[in-house]
């Protein structure tokens, strides 16, 4: 049966999912495309940043979203204790 | 040595690299050959899923597409970028945790429904196949031009190549050989990429270059205000903006994200990692490595297509350089002088305009505009068979996965020993190679337009169906199954009758709400889940050990 933790641990996720999904979302339909000529007003160095953002930009905040995600759950894991095993660690320390 | 010797040792090199993987990495178990022993570091599974989603059209077409269609190739960009975050959050992590070897055996089990795994196992195979055939056709398209060899036995040649590490090593040896295949599609890329930049403005690094200004030679001033300028020069639209509505462009975008985070060749790169963290990882070291392909893409355009009006605009045909004649004689580029000046006259005009050029010159051609040596020219086609081979080893395994293991061992013949399931998973690669290898040598006409029938099904069926199945307990086989019914049904009526039906209706005038078929699957995704929901109030809840499912792959680190 599921604990009262896995519940709290399950609620404490989705607004982890809920916050970086929503800056996915400005970032994805927002800033590169709904506003895009808006932003485009705005210059940095030879590009216009709403183009930047389109064809630049967004791709680089996705890889750092998921690195975020990755360093949020961990920590997520440790408070609830559902560290996994290291399998592959594990056997290469039994090898050695 | 020439330009043939130079190509020859560099592929025939990372063949024998390829093949030297595939007997190292024999598998002797089913775990092993549908999912690498779920043994998989999570940075190799990150170098594997690059090149296992970096496809030949990544490779050779994109910079060009992007190049021609300027800001609206965002769309590509971010498209095929952006499911990665869904990946990564929505699905991975949670596939992981529930353990088995297919998509098909998450939607079969999820939903206790054989008619919902045979629908998976449906899409699944009709995707990978759709998908293959232009990997397939690649391969021989980089032997005709490179090598000189006829189409046909380039196919061929790729064929026998896949087929050996596929059926030895099944994912195990696909993934080891896509570790490979990465660097040797990256290096490939990036180096005439670098040559170019620092060429034309002096930046070693591209995705600078991009935003910078132009050496002297090249006319000085930034680079896309140059392009801009000399875009509205001839007549086309200005290159850092767009053509298409502002709504088409969302719903393309849109669809291309769902899609990618739909598509089963690459969900099922996760099953192979030991852990659900891993498998986060993974999905981060995935997108970091696709990313340094694809925001180097849109530079390689901006510069190639500068170079390119710079060279040939009103220029005289007789002084062309030699990439010139050498992509004239092999079609890629014809030149008619319509009003008989002797001069090249390139403009938006198609009255006027006396060039055609075909769009993946801009990546195959990039080499040799930029002057650079024989040895980069050999390393792109060495870089382009790695992409079309990489991802065609990885769609064939979801086929004979999707054959041996969902179809006969979870349904018709379940009583199979594993040696069985082994061989005919082997049998399933051996046909799906042959099959792959017929629809390369006789491509149908239709390959460009079920591309975007291939992702459109993914977003409108699998993604919500997958993201129900983790985030709703209630969610029942009754919602899913109506659900991807309807999505699937609507999104492919629509493309179906653009693309076959009414092709001479395929334009924005004609558009329900001015969507495009292209973008229609965001549409269905929506129209899936609506369903989903609502089917699912009026039906009964799964039962009791569904449920706990559910509740068991949100959780990480509990034993099965």
């Amino acid at each position: 049966m599921p604990g009262n933790t896995d519940n709290l641990y399950w609620k404490e996720n989705i607004r982890i999912l809920t916050i970086l999904l929503s800056i996915w979302f400005v970032v994805s339909f927002l800033m590169s495309v709904i506003f895009v000529d808006q932003l485009d007003a705005i210059r940095i160095g030879g590009f216009k940043f709403g183009f930047w953002m389109a064809q630049q930009g967004s791709i680089y905040i996705y890889v750092i979203l998921i690195f975020i995600y990755l360093k949020m759950m961990d920590k997520l894991d440790r408070k609830y204790h559902h560290e996994e095993k290291d399998i592959l660690a594990e056997e290469e320390a039994a090898g050695e | 040595m020439s330009l043939q010797t130079w190509t020859y040792l560099t592929v025939g090199l990372t063949f024998i690299l390829y093949i030297g993987i595939a007997v190292w990495s024999r598998a002797s178990s089913t775990k092993e050959f549908y999912i690498a022993g779920a043994h998989v570091p999570p940075l190799a599974n990150g170098l594997a899923t690059a090149a296992d989603w970096m496809s030949a059209a990544s490779f050779i077409s994109m910079a060009g597409i992007v190049s021609y269609m300027g800001r609206d190739g965002s769309v590509y960009l971010m498209g095929w970028t952006g499911g990665y975050v869904l990946l990564a959050l929505l699905i991975a992590p949670y596939l992981r945790d529930f353990g088995k070897f297919t998509v098909p055996d998450f939607i079969g089990d999820r939903y206790y429904s054989q008619l919902a795994r045979m629908v998976a196992v449906v899409c699944a195979i009709f995707v990978s196949f759709t998908y293959v055939a232009g990997q397939m056709r690649g391969v021989g398209v980089v032997f005709s031009r490179f090598l000189e060899v006829d189409i046909n036995l380039g196919v061929l040649i790729g064929m026998g190549i896949v087929f050996f590490y596929a059926v030895l090593g099944g994912m195990k040896g696909i993934t080891y050989t896509q570790v490979a295949q990465y660097c040797v599609l990256i290096f490939a890329y990036m180096v005439p990429a670098v040559f170019i930049s620092i060429l034309m403005t002096g930046h070693v690094i591209p995705q600078l270059g991009f935003g910078s200004e132009l050496n002297e030679s090249f006319g000085g001033g930034y680079l896309l205000d140059r392009l801009d300028g000399l875009h509205e020069e001839l007549g086309f639209a200005a290159y850092t903006s767009g053509v298409r509505s502002h709504l088409d462009v969302l719903f393309i975008t849109g669809a291309l994200i769902m899609g990618t985070a739909g598509l089963p060749h690459v969900i099922i790169r996760f099953f192979t990692v030991p852990s659900v963290r891993a498998a986060r990882k993974s999905a981060g070291y995935a997108l970091l490595f696709i990313a340094i392909l694809y925001t180097t893409a849109p530079a390689i355009a901006a510069f190639a297509r500068t170079n390119l009006i710079n060279t040939v605009s009103n220029a005289e045909y007789v002084s062309m350089p030699s990439w010139f004649r050498t992509w004239e004689n092999t079609n890629l580029i014809s030149f008619e002088d319509k009003n008989g000046d002797g001069r090249i006259q390139y403009v938006a005009d198609p009255a006027v305009n006396e060039l055609t050029v075909d769009r993946d010159i801009i990546v195959l051609a990039n080499p040799e505009i930029a002057q650079l040596p024989n040895w980069v020219i050999a390393l792109v086609a060495a870089g382009g068979l790695a992409a079309a081979l990489s991802t065609a080893a990885g769609l064939l395994l979801v086929i004979s996965t999707a054959i041996s293991h969902d179809l006969l061992k979870r349904n018709l013949m379940p009583d199979i020993s594993e040696k069985q399931e082994l061989l005919f998973a082997r049998i399933a690669i051996f046909f799906a190679v042959c099959i792959a290898g017929y629809f390369g040598i006789n491509p149908p006409g239709f390959v460009a337009q079920v591309v975007a029938f291939a992702f459109g099904l993914a977003a409108s069926s699998f993604f919500p169906a997958i993201v129900l199945g983790i985030f709703s307990t209630r969610m029942n086989k009754e919602g899913a199954v109506s659900g991807m019914v309807c999505g699937i049904v609507f999104t492919a009526i629509y493309i179906v009758y653009f693309k076959f039906i009414n092709p001479a209706a395929d334009n924005a005038d004609h558009w329900w709400l001015g969507i495009s078929p292209e973008g229609i699957g965001t549409l269905g995704m929506f129209l899936n889940f609506a369903v989903a929901l609502l089917v699912c109030r009026f039906t009964a809840p799964p039962p009791q050990d569904v449920q706990a499912m559910v509740l068991d792959i949100r959780v990480p680190g509990k034993p099965d």
